[in-house]
């Protein structure tokens, strides 16, 4: 399973912390950010899906196999890519706000 | 037609003294179709597989700010429509830096080189459809003449919105161009994999464009003859602060810091340092002077090179530049991610305390582990600028900010450096 977070969707409920603590960080004011790259093993499946069930804002949302299920799939699957995370950078900067 | 429509509060243009310019050009008002077009412009291009190969072995690096090769976008979005999707080119002059002018004067004063660009783009991936996406009006009226006068084979539409600084990041690009309203969204999908329309979309900034036609034309080796090897070619600087006018340089990339003073007429012994990147990549302290300007430098320096703006510091306060800048992203930042304007109002307060000489260890404290964990928790790298900005701070000035600490800082407590966009290039209307 993987998941991914919209962090401009997040309102702060922390939720997602109490059931799945390992996936979800929270800062300061309770905002939460996913603390891995969103792949969730099957053993720790039923955990993220109360999480990602319980999110009063619909701010966690299951990736399939291409793209996240029910919207219109990406027309690349972010898997299949060739194109390095342009957020991996070694910089302090990290890798610049891209525009 | 070939009226100027520079602003009145235009900034000084140059070129590096010994270097042939690629990008900018020096002959006042806006370049034309037959003048674009007689000087080599709009050359044919019989194998966009070759221009891609050209474009790799130039290591042209975006200069939107991340400077991400853009050989690998190109290949990545070009097969992802010989996979069956139809890809988009969106060329980024929303330029969202107050203190860069650079895409702002390529749109307004060289349109044809970026529609030259955004066109050879466009073949390579196999688009059908561009979009230049500006928020200058400017920019737009320079664009729409250009377009007019242009006969291309390719859907080019102009998309215009509000300036602001989020809304030139590559997702509120994207997210504008499609009917929304210009702030970035979360990652994935990012916009190669679904950008405009749902379609893998080129985001490319418009001065990294504006490189294609010399590529085409003299090749990946000749691209490369000026640069450093990390970071071949030019980059258009622009240049703010030390008490002088606005300059916007085009600069072989490996300069020395010390050569460009010389050039915008600074003395070395004045600088206190420099905000490296625009807003972006913080603050450096003195040892900027022996730096040379490129990516692997800056990098080197816990900064960046960014967007290529360059603000230095002589009689401002860093203390109270940083907290300007804080300001400006507690004010300016999306209102979207919870981590971004919680994270933007706190180090702002911390720092225009520590200005007013009223912060507390416990207050700097705060900052610097903010500074740290806040990192990477925004959808857009406005927070990120905001905790380099609170980092570079503690790091290259700790005297400094010790000594505003203890309130000692006199330039702070009689007249604070203070503005609502410091370094701004041109006044906001």
């Amino acid at each position: 399973m993987k998941i991914r977070l919209d962090r401009t969707l997040c309102d702060g409920f922390g939720i997602c912390a109490k059931h799945a603590p390992e996936y979800f960080s929270l800062d300061d004011w309770g905002y939460a950010s996913l603390a891995g790259d969103g792949t969730v093993p099957e053993v720790d499946r039923d955990a993220v899906m109360r999480a990602l069930l319980d999110c009063p804002v619909h701010a966690i949302i299951e990736y399939g196999e291409h793209g996240p299920l029910g919207e219109r799939s990406p027309a690349i699957n972010a898997e299949d890519s060739s194109e390095p995370n342009v957020g991996a950078g070694d910089s302090q900067a990290i890798s610049g706000f891209v525009r | 037609m070939n009226s100027a429509i520079t602003p009145a509060d235009a900034p000084v243009v140059a070129a590096w003294p010994g270097t042939t310019p690629r990008l900018l050009r020096f002959t006042p008002g806006v370049e034309d179709y037959a003048e674009y077009a007689g000087s080599g412009g709009y050359q044919a291009l019989d194998e966009p597989d070759r221009l891609l190969d050209e474009v790799e072995r130039s290591g042209l690096q975006g200069r939107g700010g991340a400077a991400f090769p853009l050989a690998v976008k190109l290949r990545t979005v070009r097969d992802a429509g010989r996979a069956g999707a139809h890809p988009v080119v969106l060329a980024n002059g929303e330029e969202g830096e107050p203190a860069s002018v650079k895409d702002k004067w390529l749109l307004r004063n060289r349109p044809h080189l970026v529609l030259d660009g955004v066109r050879l783009a466009a073949r390579v991936v196999g688009a059908q459809r561009a979009v230049v996406y500006v928020s200058d009006p400017l920019a737009a009226q320079a664009l729409d003449a250009a377009l007019a006068a242009a006969d291309l084979d390719l859907s080019i539409g102009v998309v215009t919105v509000d300036a602001g600084y989020v809304a030139g990041e590559e997702t509120a690009a994207v997210r504008a161009v499609n009917g929304g309203p210009p702030k970035p969204t979360d990652k994935p999908p990012r916009p190669f994999q679904q950008g405009v329309d749902g379609q893998p979309t080129l985001v490319s900034n418009v001065e990294t464009l504006a490189n294609l036609p010399f590529i085409l034309r003299h090749g990946g080796e000749e691209y490369r003859a000026v640069g450093t090897d990390a970071s071949p070619g030019t980059f258009l600087a622009t240049v703010t602060g030390a008490g002088r006018p606005a300059a916007l340089y085009e600069l072989p990339h490996g300069v020395t810091v010390t050569d460009l003073l010389a050039l915008h007429g600074v003395s070395p012994e004045q600088v206190q340092g420099v905000l490296m990147g625009g807003y972006f990549a913080g603050l450096v302290n003195r040892s900027v002077l022996d730096a040379t300007l490129d990516h692997e430098t800056m990098r080197g320096l816990g900064s960046g090179l960014g967007c290529g703006a360059v603000a230095i510091l002589t009689e401002d306060c860093p203390v109270a530049v940083a907290a300007a800048v804080m300001a400006y992203f507690d004010r300016e930042n999306a209102s979207q991610c919870g981590s971004c304007f919680n994270g933007t109002a706190a180090m702002s307060a911390v720092t225009s305390a520590l200005r007013d000489g009223v912060a507390t260890e416990e207050d700097l404290a705060r900052l610097e582990r903010w500074s740290v964990v806040l990192r990477g928790r925004g959808a857009c790298a406005t927070l990120d600028a905001a905790t380099n900005i609170a980092s570079s701070l503690l790091k290259q000035y700790p005297e400094l900010v010790a000594s505003h600490l203890a309130g000692a800082c006199d330039s702070c407590r009689t007249s604070a450096f203070s503005t609502l966009r410091p370094y701004e290039v041109e006044t906001a209307s």
